[in-house]
């Protein structure tokens, strides 16, 4: 469909062509010293799927473990390193990379600017994330773990307070842990003011706010949340590592420190933290179901006012992650309101994409399939979202393996999959050559098949009571079949990321050419070559409306015309 | 209206369906081996299963509504090889319909909040009524500690209480602390949970409505044997309930036959963690021994409570439950057997 693309005047690729083949030291040297905004996103994205690999096959090990009752597949001391490690990198080394991968690459190119605003500093915070990343992962080696048996952290993702004293987690595993968040912090906090410096003052002409691409839009609120909700992470962990070093009584209990302090620092950061990761897949899905239903996006305004709308409330939903923590009956009555109003801006957005595709065309190739399920799966997990609001059945579901569905339904279910959508999607401009779609078309089948396996499952096994965290349970409990079922999910799961991995490697070298708009889209990062030059734009291009390029490509019916 | 969805515990169809795919998430009065919180046997956990079906319900249709749109528009507007290659007609918006989808949603949410608060109340403040036996629950690394206030009882990992009844309601109210780090208190077949927070007091009460024995487990990461802080509540009727108590007040037997026994586990280091009443071992560590064989198991109910068992878990508390916090005494075997002999003696 190359021969479709109409570049916008001015865009065309004026990169001589290169004299010499660089050789791999040069190559190599070219992208550690790099401030382009491409090429860190890249990396960003190397990163993420690095850190999925690892935490996938630390998840796979648990799910081994827990196949059957009374398991000696890894030992207990093995075991809790593992889910902590799981979820630490999955949310801090793969969850926040993944925005700042998509952020930095897209958002320049869809607001027609030739780099970030800043990007010396994008390299910093890139190379600091990734520096946080390497500092979790060396007390692997370094850190003494409790009773002096280990080494890495094994304290849960959450951390909580007393067990993280010095008197119940002795050795440096926990300093890693609050060190590494430290440090990759910085790192978020350096993206995202970059991520917004960009938007807000690095837009072409005529790219007014109500113009960008809803994707531009909520990396925007996306930035916005990070900074608010980094900040109390950061300043807990400042104030745990004082408490084990410097004789501080924050969190220490036995010197009538409180545990709860912890627990409303932690959530008023992890909370937000879950809109924060889901929205690159909101981003995601609002460039791909318009692209391939062939329709503008429905209610535009009312899904960046959706956007925003969630980033506020979700400010102020923390403690519902406390329910059982014993708060007074009209704190949990408030954090229960405050939860269920979520549902509306997120209804919000289900609706106006489901609107999107009604009345459209709609092209079931491999991006628009991941946000198919993304849809059935976001709106499942929305519905178990409210089932957990309800604090007296959070009573009951807090802590149990419906939890662990739940929020898997979304990390994975929503993200994961949106992940591959932007990746399948994108992949043709970042290196100018298509995915390999039969081989996309068995990733997402089996990752479907496997996902439902799995996390389905999982509900009822929470509802029969088996709680999160145990490295084994006794056989006369009956949970053996369920978990057998969910860990072979797992497995298949591992296999279709295998397959991608295999697609994604053997793409970049024998791919089909791509064409500067293979997908036939409208935002501007089409009508520049595939991959984009350096300096993304040779002139500045000037829009007039949310989708430039429908513009060019249909001159006799203009989106400006029926824009407010 | 409202009020009739939690008066009466309703069986409803989408539930229904739901246990249909789980079949061991049946409907018992009387305890099970699989904790399941839809097979409740007290009020707060009979409560919270009506006002979840009730939940269900509404997300169930939300559900099958959305899901089915999402179903139809997939088959529907598919593109098709037939088509010309027009695109389809572009639609920015509506702001009718845009209203409409989001009041409904804010009526849904009136609804399901007024319904939560309400049983929020209802459960968390209801009143302690006078013939309810209070219970203090210490939660340990990696064990349960009982004290009864009233009765002048402190025992360990088996909680013991009273059948309650509509008729002549009995209910227990516990008060919950923690010694060292959070805990959880789950047994889900008689109430949701509630977490053992070091200097913040909580509590749960519970009505259990049938005899048995009901399962449970800590519920919130407490080190490395969380798996293995297992909960076990027994609930007796009146008068097994009377003979317990009667028992448990007694101080530790002393059996002549076995004093070796007891000057081994007086003068190891056995009594700086272990309390036996009526002897020099007063430890408040680890759990109280007093009537160790009163119960069904060690470990914090790991293991079954038999001799060699016992003798295992003295000699190498590792290799039943490892990370569990009791020391090897590296014992020689003539010191193991009296001890367990004089362990054993405790009825």
């Amino acid at each position: 469909m190359a021969d479709r693309t109409l570049p916008i005047h001015g865009a065309l690729d004026l990169t001589p062509p290169r004299e010499h083949e660089s050789t791999l030291l040069e190559t190599l040297h070219s992208w550690v010293v790099t401030v382009d905004h491409k090429k860190l996103g890249l990396m960003y994205m190397m990163m993420a799927i690095f850190f999925l690999l690892v935490g996938g096959v630390e998840a796979i090990c648990i799910r081994i473990q827990l196949a059957v009752p009374n398991n000696h597949f890894l030992s207990p001391q093995v075991f809790n390193r593992f889910f902590t490690m799981h979820g630490t990198t999955m949310v801090f080394l793969t969850g926040i990379p993944l925005i700042f991968g998509f952020a930095n690459y897209m958002v320049p190119l869809q607001v027609g600017a030739r780099d970030m605003a800043f990007p010396r500093m994008n390299a910093f915070s890139f190379w600091v994330t990734l520096f946080g990343g390497l500092l979790l992962y060396y007390s692997f080696l370094g850190g003494s773990g409790l009773y002096g048996m280990g080494n890495a952290p094994d304290v849960t993702w959450w951390a909580y307070a007393p067990l993280t004293a010095r008197a119940f987690s002795p050795g440096h595993a926990t300093d890693y842990w609050a060190l590494a968040l430290i440090v990759t912090g910085i790192g978020t906090l350096g993206a995202a003011i970059n991520v917004i410096a960009t938007v807000l003052c690095m837009r072409c002409k005529g790219m007014t706010l109500m113009r960008m691409p809803l994707f531009t839009w909520l990396m925007l609120v996306d930035s916005g949340l990070l900074l608010v909700t980094i900040t109390p992470l950061t300043a807990a962990q400042v104030m745990l590592v004082i408490d084990r070093y410097l004789g501080g009584h924050f969190f220490d209990t036995q010197a009538g420190g409180s545990a709860m302090v912890w627990m409303h620092f932690f959530w008023i950061f992890g909370h937000p933290e879950v809109y924060v990761l889901v929205f690159p897949a909101f981003a995601i899905a609002s460039e791909v179901i318009p692209v391939f239903s062939r329709k503008a996006i429905f209610g535009y305004p009312a899904m960046v006012a959706a956007s925003v709308g969630i980033a506020f409330v979700s400010l102020g939903v923390w403690a519902h992650h406390m329910f059982t923590v014993g708060m007074a009956s009209v704190s949990n009555t408030f954090f229960v309101l405050s939860t269920m109003l979520v549902g509306i801006p997120t209804g919000i957005k289900i609706f106006n994409w489901l609107a999107t595709m009604w009345g459209g065309k709609i092209r079931f190739q491999v991006p628009m399939l991941f946000c198919t399920a993304f849809l059935f799966q976001f709106l499942a997990a929305g519905l178990t979202g409210i089932m957990l609001s309800v604090a007296p059945w959070d009573w009951q579901l807090h802590n149990s393996y419906f939890v662990i569905a739940h929020f898997h339904y979304i990390l994975v279910g929503a993200i994961v999959f949106n992940t591959f959508a932007g990746i399948y999607y994108w992949f043709p401009k970042a290196t100018g050559r298509m995915m390999n779609q039969t081989l996309g078309k068995w990733h997402f089948w089996l990752f479907l098949i496997g996902f439902h396996v799995t996390f389905d499952t999982m509900h009822f096994v929470g509802f029969e009571g088996m709680p999160r965290w145990i490295y084994t349970y006794p056989a006369d409990r009956g949970w053996g079949q369920l978990n057998l079922v969910v860990s072979i999910g797992g497995i298949i799961q591992g296999i279709a990321v295998l397959i991608f991995a295999y697609n994604l490697i053997s793409s970049l070298f024998v791919g089909k050419v791509a064409g500067n708009d293979p997908w036939d889209a409208w935002t501007l990062e089409w009508s520049t070559s595939s991959p984009p030059p350096d300096y993304n734009f040779a002139t500045d291009p000037v829009v007039r409306s949310r989708r430039p390029l429908w513009d060019l490509k249909h001159p006799e019916d203009p989106d400006w015309k029926y824009e407010a | 209206m409202l009020r009739h969805w939690f008066r009466q515990p309703r069986t409803s169809t989408l539930a229904a369906l739901l246990l249909a795919l789980c079949p061991a998430l049946a409907f018992a009065a009387g305890p099970q081996a699989t904790p399941s919180i839809f097979a409740p046997a007290s009020t707060p956990a009979a409560e919270i299963r009506s006002l979840s079906y009730f939940v269900l319900e509404i997300t169930g249709t939300i559900f099958v509504v959305v899901g089915g749109l999402l179903a139809y528009v997939v088959v529907r507007f598919r593109a098709r090889d037939t088509d010309d290659n027009r695109e389809p007609a572009q639609i920015y918006g509506s702001t009718q319909v845009e209203l409409a989808w989001t009041v409904i949603p804010v009526l849904i949410v009136v609804v399901l909040f007024l319904t939560t608060a309400r049983m929020i109340f209802a459960i968390q403040e209801a009143p302690k009524p006078q013939s309810a036996l209070s219970v203090t629950v210490v939660g340990h690394q990696f064990w349960w500690e009982y004290r009864y206030p009233d009765l002048g009882i402190v025992a360990a990992n088996e909680l013991h209480v009273p059948l309650s009844s509509t008729q002549d309601p009995k209910p227990t109210f516990m008060k919950l602390l923690s010694a060292d780090v959070d805990h959880s208190y789950w047994v889900p077949q008689l109430s949701g949970k509630i977490d053992l927070i070091p200097n913040h007091p909580n509590e749960l009460w519970i009505d259990p409505l049938q005899p048995g024995l009901y399962l449970g487990q800590c519920a919130q990461f407490c080190g490395v044997q969380h798996a293995n802080m297992l909960l076990r509540v027994y609930v007796d009727t009146p008068e097994k309930f009377a003979a317990w108590v009667q028992n448990q007040q007694q101080p530790g037997v002393q059996d002549p036959a076995v004093a070796q026994g007891r000057r081994t586990f007086e003068t190891q280091a056995c009594m700086n963690c272990h309390a036996v009443r009526g002897t020099a071992a007063t430890g408040r560590f680890g759990p109280d021994l007093t009537h160790l064989m009163s119960r069904d198991t060690i470990a914090s109910g790991a293991v079954p409570n038999t001799s060699d068992n016992l003798r295992q878990w003295i000699k190498n508390p590792d290799s039943l439950k490892p990370g569990s916090l009791m020391p090897a005494m590296h014992l020689s075997d003539t010191q193991l057997d009296q001890i367990t002999a004089y362990l054993e003696t405790l009825k």
